[in-house]
């Protein structure tokens, strides 16, 4: 399918480039509706990998790329299930978007992601799946999962640990701050930093440049440099299970979906 | 180096300058998510704006509870 509009997010493939566009209010939470919209990308991709050279990722939103998983549907569809029953389903969510963010990320062609304003927790993951980053120089990053119990779920970590060093990735975590788009260039996870409102413009430049190159090159570049850390994509999976059956985590989400703080990401 | 006083109305003006709050209706002591009118996406907003300004790095467990200009200069002004 070369084109799709859904309820959270749309793709126009043109010229062998494609674009996903992030869509839903009020920042691009990923929640169950994403998801299903995200996978279904994934499929019209598989399906157009032979013909196309780059896709780029990126957001509509004016508030940012996203601000991550939607913490209210996680909390709202959880509060009334058992521990158990709460683990199950939240390790069929992660099973889910595993498939969808490690089929993005192997992709044999070339991925930009265009990221403006808030790129947190799970949506800075989705921008990890991408091979170059392009952030307007307002974006944040930030892996804020730490102040509800839990650790980065979407193959965050271990994408971060495959691509950078392991010091930067220590602050990120255990602190929950977040950096700017100076900082994110300076330790190499940004690629291209663009003026305010023009990292898609120059997403698009950079994919331009890359449809010049063969595909069958291209792609064994690619999965030559780009590995995927499937072991402690695993493990992280575990993890983030094990951590989320305390009750301790259902009672930071509460408190997260209740807050008003001007920064709810920190405890 | 700037002193404290400078960076204060660096960050007044600034403020007044992205958040649409006319020049000078703005005080040291005011409390900015109420004049300003901010949410938490905007706090992360103006947090980049200051960064970017100033050319520092300001953790944003820095600026939790600072609600007022004159309180958020001065962690600015320690990082200058």
């Amino acid at each position: 399918m070369k084109s799709f509009t859904g309820k959270t997010l749309r793709w126009a493939w043109r010229n062998s480039v494609m674009e996903l566009t992030l869509d839903r209010e009020p920042a691009n939470e990923i929640g169950l509706a994403m998801l299903a919209e995200l996978e279904q990308f994934v499929s019209a991709i598989e399906g157009l990998a032979p013909e196309t050279s780059a896709c780029i990722i990126h957001s509509e939103r004016k508030h940012g790329f996203s601000a991550g998983a939607d913490l209210r549907e996680l909390y709202h569809g959880s509060a009334q299930l058992s521990g158990k029953e709460r683990v199950s389903g939240v390790r069929a969510f992660l099973e889910r978007i595993h498939a969808v963010f490690n089929a993005i990320d192997a992709a044999p062609f070339t991925t930009i992601a265009a990221v403006h304003g808030v790129c947190f927790g799970g949506g800075f993951e989705l921008a990890l799946t991408c091979d170059i980053i392009v952030a307007d120089k307002m974006a944040r990053f930030a892996f804020p999962e730490l102040r509800l119990g839990l650790i980065p779920g979407f193959g965050g970590i271990p994408r971060l640990k495959r691509d950078l060093g392991n010091a930067f990735i220590r602050e990120l975590l255990l602190t929950g701050r977040s950096v700017n788009a100076a900082r994110a260039q300076g330790v190499g996870l940004v690629a291209q930093l663009a003026a305010e409102g023009e990292a898609l413009r120059i997403a698009r430049a950079t994919a331009e440049q890359i449809v010049k190159f063969d595909g069958v090159t291209r792609a064994a570049a690619k999965k030559f440099i780009k590995p995927i850390p499937h072991e402690e994509l695993r493990r992280e999976i575990d993890l983030f299970c094990e951590l989320f059956e305390r009750p301790a985590v259902m009672a930071a989400l509460g408190k997260f979906v209740e807050s008003t703080d001007a920064m709810p990401y920190l405890p | 180096m700037r002193t404290l006083e400078q960076t204060t109305q660096e960050v007044l003006d600034l403020a007044s300058k992205h958040f649409h709050v006319p020049p000078g209706s703005l005080a040291p002591e005011d409390d900015f998510f109420k004049k300003l009118g901010i949410d938490s996406l905007q706090t992360l907003e103006m947090l980049s704006r200051l960064e970017n300004h100033f050319g520092i790095e300001l953790p944003d467990y820095e600026v939790q509870g600072v609600s007022d200009f004159r309180t958020l200069a001065s962690r600015i002004q320690s990082r200058l």
